[in-house]
Parts: structure tokens; C-alpha cells; sequence
């Protein structure tokens, strides 16, 4: 096929599915008048079920936990698929990490790149852990708080070389903070069948405060568990292909 | 399911917020142009991360800070590091 | 103003389209479909939306405030981060492809076999 023909193709295509949409969204109400019911229903009944100010993440982890459980588990098959997929092939061989040449001079990592690395490394890890630990009151929750936290190692090996970085996440050791975040989340659910209510009930007390950190029951528990989740895997993504463009070789 | 509108102290005027959000649209549907019809890699990684920056500030005008979270964290940051990863594998082979 | 968002929505999915059809650069057809992928968080979020009304936090507004819809924003959150770690293994399929037939024009991979 020519891409003049494929063109032409696309463009009939595109015509046909602009088409639908639009006939689609004349039977809509319009931007900015939703009708309803389910969000004023949540809005309504959110701090006397859950005691937890942030909805959104009340929604993720509570009413619509179920889903939640699934996409976290497609971050996770992402990450294991990953390391299949880059696996050494037959014809290639890894370098070690460790510079073979022991009295070359390597060019240290210029200074304007160290000293803002180092200096953001422990106040990122900060809001990382606190996003994760405060998704039931502000704007906030697992899924951020984990990517922040991944962005910290991130800027550790831009401050300084690739061995630092392995030292500091060894790849055993995200597996394992992986599978227990991905695991944490299902057990809790499993824990409320076994207690009798249905899957990932919010069981656990509810607290005082409406919005406190301790409050809220199993929806800060979960964002803990997915925050854990999250950091590891993107940290094992960035790992895999710093490995794969710094030390395999071909041959 | 009728709720009352209390008057908050953060609202704005209606027409005010629909030309902030009619203005970021526009931004965002040609920062799409922007973004697929570049070619060089190196640029690419570049506008895909001002496009994620200008998707937050058009989540945020949505009023959802925390997409505004994620996206500005993931689109802006990690996608562009796992991008340079994979371009400078490829362009390392070609050598 | 009632349909606009959704009008930019059907712009943004057609440009990344027509980016994936011409491209010849598998990572620039990677990051065509991150764009078209972008546009769905765009619609999500203009469905929920609700003319006058604040983000859906309420720790320090007063009860019954009108708030836009607070579940779809719940799946544009979690749909942003999957989004990033799918793009990573698309990614590393396009590193292997790169390693095994040494091209990353998709015209010419699309005439090896095996």
C-alpha cells in the first residue's frame, strides 16, 4: 500500500468515526451541565460514609476500589513484562557497571546538575511520602505520591553515576517492595471478606475528624499499599532501561 | 439530588473562567500539531514535555487538582526520562 | 461553548491518528499515541464538569457547595499513571525491534518476517 493510498484510507476513516462522535455528543447535555446523579450522590454521602474530605481518592479506594485493583495490576504486568521483554537475547553479553580502566580520569557530572540534585533529593522524597499518606484529605494519593518518590531515585542518578543508583534500589529489593505493595492492596480486601462484609469494604474504625490523617479507615491504608507499588515499579522501568543503554552490549 | 450553590470565596465569574478555559483548549490543540509534526527526537522529548506542562494547567482550569498532580509528575517528568532512555539505546546502536 | 471541548477532543484524537498513519519513526509513533491517549483524560474530565462549581474537596468549603463530578476525575488519575508504564513496555518493544532488524521505520519492519 502506497502512502498516498494509505492516506486516502485514513482520511475516509477519520470522516466515518468524527462522524458518530459528533452525533454522538448532540445527544449530550452539554459542556458544563451534567445532570447527574452519581456525583452529587457521592458528594453527598461521602463524609458521613467514609469520614474522608478528599472524594476523589475516596472514590479510587472505596466506591470504586474494584477498579482501582485492576489498574494497578496492569502498572504491575507493565513493569513484569518489561523485564521479559528486555531480557539479555542470545549474542549479547552485560558489562559490569564498574569502569574497567581503574586510573581513567572520568569527567565528574557538572556542578549546576550535583548541587540542585542533591539538594531536592531528600524534600522530594518528603512530598512523595506525604502525598501518599494524605490522599483521604487533599488533593493527593497514592498514585502521585509513588511517582514523585520514583522521580527522587531518578535524581540520584543524574547527580551522580549508574552504581550509586543500583546501590540504592538493588532490584531484589523492588521486587520485593512491589509485591507487597500489589499484594497489601488485594489482602485488605480479602481481610473484609474474611471479616464478613463484601470485597475491599471500608472496615477498619472511621475516625473523628473528618479529613484527619488517621481517619477514613481503609482508604489510607490502600494509598500506602499503591503509593509502595507505584514508586517501585517506575523505579524497576527506569532500572531496566538505564541497564539496557548503559551495560548490554552485543557480541 | 438538587444541591445548593453557597457562594464560596474562590468563585469567578462564569464568562472569566469559560475564557480561560476556551484559551487553553485552543493551546492544547495546537500544541497536538506541535507535538506530531516534529521529527527530531531530541525536540520531540522537549514538546511532549511542555504539552504534559500545558495539560495540567488545562486540568487544573477543570477544576481537578489532582489529575493536575499526575499528570504534571508523569507527563512532564517520567515520561520524557523514559523517552531519552529508549532514544539514546537506539542512537547508540546506530553508531 | 456547550460542545467546544468535545470538538477539540475529536481534533486531538485526528491529529494523532494522522501522526501513527505517517509516521516513519517508531518512537514518534509512540509519542503520536500518547497524544491520542491524552485526549480521552481531556474527555473525561469534560464530561464531569459543571458550569460554577469548585474542585471536589471538601475540607474547607462550606457543605453543599456545587462540585464537578468527582468520579470521572478519579479515572483520569488513574489512567494518567498506568499510561506511562504502558508507553514504557510499547517502548522496549521498539528497542528490541531496533536490536533484532537494526531499522525503526515502521514501512520497512512491516516487511520482515519472523
Amino acid at each position: 500500500m502506497t502512502p498516498r493510498q494509505r492516506l486516502v484510507l485514513f482520511g475516509v476513516a477519520i470522516a466515518g468515526l468524527a462522524a458518530c462522535y459528533l452525533w454522538a455528543f448532540a445527544g449530550l447535555p452539554g459542556f458544563g451541565r451534567y445532570p447527574g446523579p452519581y456525583g452529587p450522590a457521592i458528594l453527598s454521602r461521602v463524609i458521613a460514609q467514609t469520614n474522608a474530605t478528599g472524594v476523589v481518592s475516596a472514590v479510587n479506594f472505596d466506591y470504586r476500589g474494584f477498579d482501582t485493583v485492576g489498574e494497578e495490576f496492569i502498572l504491575f504486568t507493565a513493569a513484569a513484562g518489561m523485564a521479559v521483554v528486555l531480557r539479555r537475547l542470545r549474542g549479547e553479553r552485560e558489562r559490569s557497571p564498574v569502569d574497567e580502566a581503574r586510573d581513567r580520569a572520568l569527567p565528574p557530572t557538572s556542578g549546576a546538575v550535583r548541587m540542585p540534585a542533591l539538594l531536592l533529593t531528600g524534600p522530594i522524597v518528603l512530598i512523595g511520602w506525604w502525598l501518599a499518606s494524605h490522599a483521604q484529605t487533599n488533593p493527593s494519593g497514592g498514585f502521585q505520591g509513588g511517582v514523585v518518590l520514583a522521580t527522587a531515585f531518578v535524581l540520584v542518578y543524574l547527580s551522580g553515576e549508574f552504581l550509586t543508583f543500583r546501590r540504592i534500589s538493588p532490584v531484589a529489593v523492588l521486587d520485593a517492595v512491589e509485591a507487597v505493595g500489589a499484594a497489601g492492596f488485594v489482602a485488605v480486601g480479602l481481610t473484609a471478606v474474611a471479616l464478613g462484609f463484601p470485597y475491599l469494604y471500608d472496615y477498619l474504625p472511621l475516625g473523628q475528624v473528618p479529613g484527619a490523617v488517621s481517619s477514613s479507615g481503609t482508604i489510607a491504608l490502600i494509598s500506602f499499599f499503591v503509593g509502595l507499588e507505584v514508586a517501585a515499579a517506575f523505579i524497576l522501568i527506569i532500572g531496566e532501561l538505564l541497564e539496557q543503554t548503559l551495560l548490554v552490549r552485543s557480541g | 439530588m438538587t444541591s445548593v450553590a453557597a457562594a464560596t470565596p474562590y468563585a469567578v465569574p462564569n464568562a472569566l473562567m469559560d475564557t480561560l478555559q476556551v484559551t487553553l483548549l485552543v493551546l492544547v490543540a495546537a500544541g497536538a500539531v506541535a507535538v506530531v509534526r516534529t521529527r527530531n527526537r531530541m525536540r520531540l522529548v522537549l514538546m511532549l514535555s511542555g504539552y504534559g506542562v500545558l495539560l495540567a494547567v488545562l486540568f487544573f482550569a477543570f477544576q481537578a487538582p489532582d489529575v493536575t498532580l499526575s499528570e504534571l509528575t508523569v507527563g512532564a517528568v517520567v515520561l520524557p526520562v523514559i523517552l531519552l532512555l529508549a532514544i539514546a539505546k537506539v542512537r547508540k546502536r546506530a553508531e | 461553548m456547550q460542545i467546544f471541548p468535545f470538538l477539540v477532543v475529536a481534533w486531538i484524537v485526528a491529529v494523532g491518528l494522522y501522526g501513527v498513519v505517517t509516521s516513519r519513526d517508531l518512537i514518534h509513533q509512540i509519542v503520536c499515541l500518547i497524544v491520542v491517549q491524552s485526549s480521552t483524560y481531556v474527555l473525561l474530565l469534560g464530561v464531569g464538569y459543571v458550569t460554577g462549581a469548585v474542585a471536589p474537596y471538601l475540607y474547607d468549603i462550606p457543605p453543599h457547595t456545587r462540585a464537578v463530578d468527582p468520579a470521572v476525575q478519579a479515572l483520569a488519575l488513574t489512567d494518567v499513571v498506568v499510561e506511562a508504564a504502558v508507553t514504557a513496555l510499547l517502548l522496549s518493544f521498539a528497542v528490541q525491534a531496533h536490536k533484532r532488524f537494526g531499522t525503526l521505520d515502521p514501512h520497512e519492519l512491516a516487511s520482515f518476517k519472523g
